[in-house]
């Protein structure tokens, strides 16, 4: 029918003088989206209503692992290349690529009143007040423990209060009453080690705001250190690769290969999926060390990026993400911590997950408040993965010999300060 | 070729006024420059224009991708590498990294070349007899060659892995589980035994053409005069086969330099760094840490670039060597 339309003369007048024009005024804008579950299926059923809504915009989810995001995005956006929207997790460091939407969007107090607390992580500096995108998601580092090991060895849980110590002493048990190769594994990153850290004392900037590695860190180092050096902690996560490569230590809880794992809030989804009724387990509070009970706040954003050449439909669309019920469709259906005031203040309500996963996003929602002041200032500063990857490479080669934990200390100081003198050249 | 060369005889037909008025206006001497600049142009684009621009990065500072964003620095970067207390201890270096890295790699290359080499001639010796099955044997050892090195090390790793194949048949054996890419020493190994094993089958491939280029008239009259197998070796074989050993050894020295993709993949450069190489310390450096420090990877590989050259005039020296030796004789 369209084909005998346009094929007659007048047909095809019409659509060069309609139709033609329409296409040549359509903006495409591209969505670069990792996904921990289910975010970038959501965002793209989202997205198709906002096109129906929005005739002649066309907004394509480009589907990338996190890999993508953390190494190539950034190379991307440096040479001036890039998608319009991407979701984020290096809130800081990214920052000067984002674009001020705060023109596109239709209620900016809407965006002050439910994101005000997050807004400023995605601002390059603190006395600007553009709006560069918002948080997808909250999250927070934290443990989860396989309930029926525990029950098979007999042993009883720690409680809420529990130490690291405790913790470990505990999962050692286990590990010996089910033959489990370690008791535990944490995710080799410098993020989820930083939760820790800060339980142990570490302040990580001085009173000027500068970085410091001070005894509290040292004192992590050496615990994890030595946890590996008696089996306690799984040796494949840290010495299994080199450098600061991220390697996440949930294969290794869904395989039963150990009793805890450290990892965080956005793994709740991956672990409803794939442990299913093979074993039981529950999400704990973050364990204390003699200074917190801390683990580490973050979080992923859908940012607006300077690459676009359609600011407008970029605002437009994350304002139309960013909406109570499109953000409250998002959260329930990910099974995420909500970033927007006002629906947690309301309460999510989560259809899809099971009673195992409703536990575990109660948990990390109610483990907010025991956050360390340190977890939050370390979470906004610009820089803080100049700390984050030195402690990855660094605690590794302390691990498998290569250096004392002395050693890696000094050379954690050393290579933070080089990154940052190169980062502020 | 007839058809080849009517091709080439119309192209110098229909440009030879062309070529006249070249040669004219630059002079004969000057002419074969016109007919190389396409060449050049291409090389100049995409060999030094490169390498102007590494020059550049590794002249500034900063994490901007942008040269003319970057802040001139000079020699600052490589003055970062090579800045070290104690030049007899790599841990009092700044960039420790690099030098563990230099250290493995010169390592890795020395151990992986001369096996790569013997095991490569041994098995191109044994290829070139007569033996059963010869042309099913000589599949065998190329197919590696064929796979992708990222096939290659995702195949040995889920073999290695402390739940692998290896570690399975260890413990149905009784023994204990051996941790093969956790401990630094067993992970080096296999970065050099994974490496033999994907490559070795091209080796084989350049001796075993040598072997069959040298004339069976020789072995012949060596084996009239009751010359030993081992002096055949010796006294025919090696010496007719020098050339294609010297290409074998200094391709596989310049490949083993440049180690990155199996071993990236297989081990990802740990334990720690004890199979981390330069390349991997130079892509690790500008690319994968979140502080981009593309300045000290620039720096980092103009020193891979000057152990390359090096390595290159060292093969140049040796086949004319060679040659020289060849036309003595």
């Amino acid at each position: 029918m369209v084909t005998r339309i346009l094929h007659h003369p007048v047909g095809a007048l019409v659509a060069a003088l309609f139709v033609l024009p329409a296409a040549l005024h359509a903006a495409e804008i591209r969505v670069m989206c990792y996904q921990d579950g289910v975010e970038c299926d959501v965002v793209a059923e989202q997205a198709k209503r906002f096109e129906a809504a929005n005739a002649g915009t066309k907004v394509v989810i480009d589907v990338v692992p996190y890999k993508t995001i953390v190494e190539q995005l950034p190379v991307q956006l440096a040479a001036g290349q890039g998608p319009d929207i991407a979701r984020v997790t290096d809130l800081g460091g990214l920052s000067k690529y984002y674009m001020d939407i705060s023109a596109h969007v239709k209620d900016k107090a809407y965006w002050e009143t439910n994101f005000g607390a997050t807004l400023p992580w995605l601002r390059p500096t603190a006395a600007d007040k553009g709006i560069y995108g918002f948080m997808s998601q909250l999250t927070m580092t934290g443990p989860y423990v396989n309930k029926t090991l525990f029950e098979q060895a007999k042993v009883p849980m720690p409680g809420p209060k529990a130490t690291w110590d405790e913790w470990v002493d505990a999962t050692r048990k286990v590990a010996k009453a089910n033959q489990l190769p370690a008791a535990l594994a944490w995710d080799r990153s410098g993020h989820r080690f930083a939760g820790p850290a800060i339980s142990y004392g570490a302040k990580i900037f001085d009173a000027k705001g500068d970085l410091v590695m001070d005894d509290g860190y040292k004192t992590a180092v050496n615990k994890f250190v030595g946890w590996h050096k008696d089996g306690a902690m799984l040796k494949e996560v840290w010495a299994g690769t080199g450098g600061s490569s991220y390697a996440d230590s949930i294969g290794e809880f869904k395989n039963a290969r150990v009793a805890m794992v450290l990892s965080g809030s956005w793994q709740i989804n991956r672990l409803q999926k794939d442990i299913g009724n093979a074993f039981d387990w529950v999400a704990v509070p973050n364990p204390c060390g003699p200074a917190a009970c801390s683990g580490i706040p973050g979080g992923a954003a859908w940012v607006a990026l300077k690459t676009s050449k359609s600011p407008k439909e970029v605002g437009m669309f994350l304002d139309f993400m960013a909406q109570e019920a499109n953000y409250a469709e998002f959260t329930a259906r990910t099974n995420n911590i909500p970033a927007h005031a006002g629906l947690a203040k309301k309460g999510v309500k989560y259809p899809g997950a099971t009673p195992q996963a409703q536990a575990a996003l109660g948990v990390f929602s109610s483990g907010v408040a025991n956050l360390s002041p340190v977890a939050y200032q370390f979470q906004g500063y610009k820089f803080n993965r100049a700390v984050m990857l030195p402690t990855v490479t660094r605690v590794t080669q302390a691990i498998v010999g290569e250096m004392s934990t002395d050693e890696a200390m000094t050379k954690i100081a050393a290579d933070m300060a080089d990154a940052v003198k190169q980062a502020t050249k | 070729m007839p058809l080849l060369s009517r091709g080439a005889g119309l192209f110098f037909n229909l440009f030879e006024p062309l070529f006249r008025l070249a040669q004219r206006r630059l002079g004969l001497g000057r002419l074969g420059w016109l007919f190389v600049a396409p060449n050049l142009i291409v090389f100049g684009l995409f060999t030094f224009l490169p390498i102007g621009i590494n020059l550049v990065y590794a002249t500034t500072g900063g994490v901007n991708l942008m040269p003319f964003e970057r802040p001139y620095t000079g020699a600052e970067n490589f003055g970062i590498l090579f800045e070290c207390r104690n030049y007899f201890d790599i841990q009092t270096c700044r960039k420790d990294v690099f030098w563990r890295a230099i250290f493995n790699t010169v390592q890795f290359s020395l151990i992986q070349v001369v096996l790569m080499v013997l095991l490569s001639l041994l098995t191109a010796l044994v290829l070139n007899r007569k033996i059963i099955g010869r042309g099913f044997w000589r599949g065998v050892f190329f197919y590696p060659v064929l796979l992708s090195p990222v096939v290659v090390a995702l195949i040995w790793k889920w073999l290695l892995q402390s739940q692998g194949v290896f570690n399975a048949a260890l413990v149905a054996m009784g023994a204990s589980p051996i941790e093969w890419l956790t401990t630094a020493s067993w992970a080096f190994f296999w970065t050099v035994f994974v490496s033999i094993w994907a490559h070795m089958g091209f080796y084989t491939l350049i001796l075993l053409a040598g072997l069959q280029a040298i004339p069976k008239d020789m072995y012949e009259a060596a084996e009239m005069d009751g010359a030993s197998p081992w002096r055949t070796l010796r006294r025919i074989t090696l010496p007719l086969l020098m050339p294609n050993l010297i290409v074998v050894l200094v391709l596989a020295m310049i490949r083993a330099v440049q180690i990155f993709d199996e071993v990236f993949v297989l081990t990802g450069g740990g334990p720690g760094s004890a199979t981390t190489f330069i390349v991997q310390f130079i892509y690790q450096t500008g690319f994968a840490e979140q502080i981009h420090l593309y300045g000290l990877a620039a720096a980092a590989s103009l020193v891979l670039a000057l152990g390359l050259v090096l390595l290159t005039l060292l093969q140049l020296r040796l086949t004319r060597a060679s040659d020289a030796g060849r036309r003595a004789r």
